[in-house]
């Protein structure tokens, strides 16, 4: 009997198939291409608007500039698009020198005819600060960040008395002015570009469809999918040696480790702690760490019933077993927190000591504030991973444990990322696991976003504290240049926190990232988002 | 009559779709929140779009208007918003219900490629060693928990060999243009001066999430292919063409397999919507972007417009198909013609 042709055929088809699979070669184009895989998709793409690390950290250093830069090795301000600037006797103002020839992106949406002038910088400033701007209300008119440093009313005007020079008029004396510009959030937009977004009536897509003097342009974006740039040939600055950037968006934790593995990503955000020891023994991995300011915390709403009574914060407090947490979810790769500021900065209060772990102290302190039988709570975890909570429904649970021995009853909230942030917006929550990485090097930088009355208003104060007492000491060490009188004021006003506990400060975590063995020069910046430009990859010598 | 039959089935479809379009009707007043967002997916309507949309969505009025307007949207393809990306639903369905029908299409035809000569061997050499080894896989693969099979694969191919990727259709390096949203086509279309490199990057990302998708559907297709050949087997029609002399082999093709694969066809039909729960799986294991992964990522973020044009399109792939092979399956056979005709 002849053999069916079908079963003689098939295993060779499939065998040939097989083959052919398994010998990737890859053409130039696709070789001098990087994959950083993220963590989430970005908000948005105009760091302006957002305060989220996945955002900044997809948007801002790749596709923007700012004025001014900050030295991630010394802090020191180092020029960007201006060139030099100058402060005034008074301090209330700063002229700075634009950088001539700087270049906008050419898209297939956009082409400029001019560079960069100062009227760029004062339209992408303009924006944010007056209410009755073309571009304020667009995109939901929310500027968190300038929101929570006041921007508007500390800067009185921006004038352009020459093309190459911007004037920033200030109300008083601001010695974070510098530090606020220098920051991921203030990024130059091109003026021209948005009008012709005017003509074409579509102002939206200045924030979906960015046009920026950065290392790269923007190319494509699937959400939740991935985010396509190419790298802009007229940078003003050193170009980039990456044909294209792509954003391979992945929330799951372990399929990003494994892209890692399987060399689909050469850059990792994120990699879960438990396995970076597992991961830096292969060959092909490489796992960089660097301290980074950042302070995770738990913060309590304390606008609602107990939790404005600083006793029941207290009480709280003390019935978390902090090492347990420090040990099960940063896996030891954590400092403990004393203090808001991490020891890092130069504003940290030395002498403060850490909330002790004491349940049964807890629980009397409970009973002193009137509650001897415990109440029903909720502790919201946020669903990402970031640094400085790389698992807050682990840490949630932990203290659903802890706070169950002192009679309260807590549950654990968790939405999706974007749904959580507004209903925290909406101040639904009882407590709640978040946490802030720096954006500068002042210290100022933690204390106005995390809780200050501007903050609430602007919706990164998660505690909903507004103290007149503690918002004049952060104020007044705003007023003085002289480091030494600044830092007695954010001493004192550490001093002041260790006593009410709006928040609980948990622990300073460092920074890690898992790149492939052949990826080189990414900087990991200690105040703020990735920075991609000068990576590259070395030519892999095993495939021909 | 055949027509009789045919126009059966089109009342059946049309009652079975009002059902379908009531219940994401339905479902848009259910989902918690306003039901103008859940409709139009504008998250935050201006004082000057209110009552435009009041109107044009007859929130106004009683369900039944308001059913008639959503039917009418529905029909001119204005499926609202995506409340996370405010893009319009139907042109996210164009971009991500291409790439599932893709990865079904080649799980099902490597299922019918290796199911169906399985199959026969199977039933020709029941009582062989051989016969009973493949049923034994067959039964094998059916209990398999696709989602546990999926990572075993990727932990020993992707992983330990390094054969083949994760995740996804394609590097991202590669820039392919969506033009049908099928992914082989697109690349032979792009132009692009890479293709042939792209084309075999594609097959590579095909590889695994088709094969571990056509497990179930291969082991469906191994054990109805042998009960039913063993079952005509025995028809006395058989004996008959054996008795005028033709060859095994010539019975086997002409007489037996095509009467086997009848049965086969109809439960292929019942099996699909197994099917289209375990590509859903499959994409979220091997991040897929099709229309499961859209789905379970619209239900996470609570994107209530998208939920309900993702249910509305898979329900709809699932009954046309359904209906569809019972109507080939009619065609096809003469004795379930005679009784579709009483």
């Amino acid at each position: 009997m002849p053999k069916p042709l079908i079963s003689r055929s098939l295993p060779t088809a499939l065998l040939a198939l097989l083959l052919a699979a398994c010998q990737p070669d890859m053409p130039a184009e696709v070789r001098s291409g990087l994959v950083y895989c993220s963590e989430g998709s970005p908000e948005s793409f105009n760091p302006q608007l957002v305060t989220s690390g996945t955002t900044i950290d997809a948007t801002s250093r790749q596709l923007f500039d700012r004025l001014l830069d900050i030295n991630p090795d010394t802090g020191e301000f180092k020029p960007a698009l201006a060139t030099h600037w100058e402060r005034r006797e008074d301090g209330l103002s700063y002229t700075f020198y634009l950088r001539p020839d700087v270049q906008f992106h050419q898209t297939d949406y956009f082409s400029p005819s001019r560079p960069l002038t100062s009227a760029d910088v004062r339209f992408s400033f303009e924006r944010i600060m007056l209410t009755e701007h073309p571009f304020h209300a667009v995109s939901g008119g929310d500027y968190p960040y300038f929101q929570t440093v006041d921007w508007a009313n500390r800067v009185v005007r921006i004038a352009t008395p020459t093309d190459d020079q911007v004037v920033f008029y200030l109300r008083q004396r601001d010695s974070s002015f510098l530090s606020n510009l220098a920051t991921d959030f203030a990024v130059i937009h091109s003026a021209e570009y948005a009008e012709q977004l005017i003509e074409q009536n579509q102002r939206q897509r200045l924030d979906t469809h960015p046009i920026g003097t950065g290392p790269f342009k923007f190319r494509e974006y699937r959400k939740d999918v991935f985010i396509r740039y190419y790298r802009h040939g007229s940078y003003w600055g050193e170009p980039s040696q990456l044909e294209q950037l792509v954003i391979d968006i992945e929330p799951n934790n372990a399929k990003r480790m494994a892209r890692l593995l399987t060399h689909e990503c050469d850059i990792i955000a994120y990699p879960r702690m438990a396995e970076l020891e597992l991961i830096s023994k292969r060959d092909d991995v490489r796992v960089q760490q660097q301290t980074s300011m950042n302070v995770g915390f738990w913060a309590f709403n304390t606008s609602k019933e107990p939790f404005n009574n600083s006793k029941v914060r207290r009480a709280l407090s003390m019935a978390i077993n902090r090492d347990a947490i420090l040990q099960a979810v940063y896996f030891d790769q954590a400092e403990a927190a004393t203090s808001l500021l991490p020891p890092t900065s130069w504003g940290h209060n030395p002498t403060l000591l850490p909330v002790p772990y004491n349940p049964e102290a807890a629980r009397s302190l409970l009973a002193e504030a009137g509650y001897p039988y415990g109440f029903s709570m909720t502790i919201w975890a946020m669903p990402i991973q970031r640094l400085y909570n790389p698992n807050a429904t682990r840490m949630a649970e932990m203290m659903q444990a802890d706070l169950a021995r002192i009679g309260v009853r807590a549950s654990i909230v968790t939405l999706e990322w974007n749904a959580f942030r507004r209903q925290l917006r909406q101040g639904e929550h009882d407590s709640v696991l978040l946490g802030w990485n720096a954006d500068n090097t002042d210290p100022d930088n933690f204390f106005r976003p995390l809780l200050s009355c501007n903050g609430v208003d602007s919706g990164t104060n998660r505690a909903l504290w507004c103290d007149p007492a503690f918002d004049a000491l952060i104020a007044q060490a705003l007023l003085t240049d002289n480091q030494t009188i600044r830092r007695s004021y954010y001493w004192a006003a550490q001093q002041y926190l260790a006593e009410h506990l709006p928040l609980l400060p948990l622990a300073h975590a460092k920074r890690f990232q898992a790149v492939n063995h052949r990826v080189e020069g990414v900087g990991i910046n200690p105040y703020g988002g990735i920075d991609l430009s000068t990576a590259f990859k070395r030519p892999d010598k095993d495939t021909p | 009559m055949i027509w009789h039959y045919l126009i059966r089935r089109l009342f059946l479809l049309s009652f079975v779709f009002f059902a379908l379009t009531c219940f994401a009707f339905s479902l848009g007043h259910l989902f918690p929140g306003d039901p103008l967002v859940n409709f139009s997916g504008i998250s935050q309507p201006d004082d000057e779009l209110l009552p435009v949309l009041v109107q044009q969505y007859r929130l106004d009025d009683g369900y039944l208007q308001q059913y008639i307007a959503f039917l009418q949207r529905i029909l001119q393809g204005d499926w609202g918003l995506s409340l996370a990306s405010q893009q319009p639903v139907l042109f996210e369905l164009t971009q991500v219900f291409p790439a599932t029908l893709e990865l079904v299409a080649y799980a099902l035809l490597i299922s019918f490629v290796l199911g169906v000569p399985l199959g026969l061997l199977a039933a020709i050499k029941a009582s062989h060693w051989s016969g009973r080894v493949i049923s034994t896989i067959a039964l094998l693969g059916y209990s398999l928990p696709i989602f546990w099979w999926a990572l075993l694969m990727i932990m020993l191919f992707s992983i330990g060999l390094g054969w083949f990727p994760t995740s996804g259709r394609i590097s991202v390096l590669y820039e392919i243009p969506s033009v049908t949203g099928f992914m082989l086509p697109d690349i032979l279309l792009s132009g692009q001066t890479y293709w042939q490199a792209a084309f075999q990057d594609a097959i590579r990302h095909l590889w695994l999430p088709a094969f571990v998708l056509a497990t179930y559907p291969t082991t469906v297709m191994i054990r109805f292919t042998r009960d039913a050949m063993l079952n005509v087997w025995q028809q006395s029609y058989i004996k008959t063409a054996r008795a005028k002399g033709l060859s095994r082999s010539q019975v086997l093709y002409r007489h037996g397999l095509r009467n086997a694969m009848l049965p086969v066809m109809r439960q292929l039909g019942l099996q699909f919507s197994t099917l289209v729960t375990l590509a859903m799986i499959s994409e979220l294991i091997f991040s897929w972007p099709g229309i499961g992964l859209w789905l379970l990522d619209s239900i996470s973020q609570r994107n209530y417009p998208a939920i309900q044009g993702g249910l509305l399109v898979i329900s709809s792939l699932v009954i046309l198909v359904n209906i569809l092979m019972d109507v080939l399956h009619t065609l096809f056979n003469p004795l379930a013609r005679k009784q579709a005709n009483g």
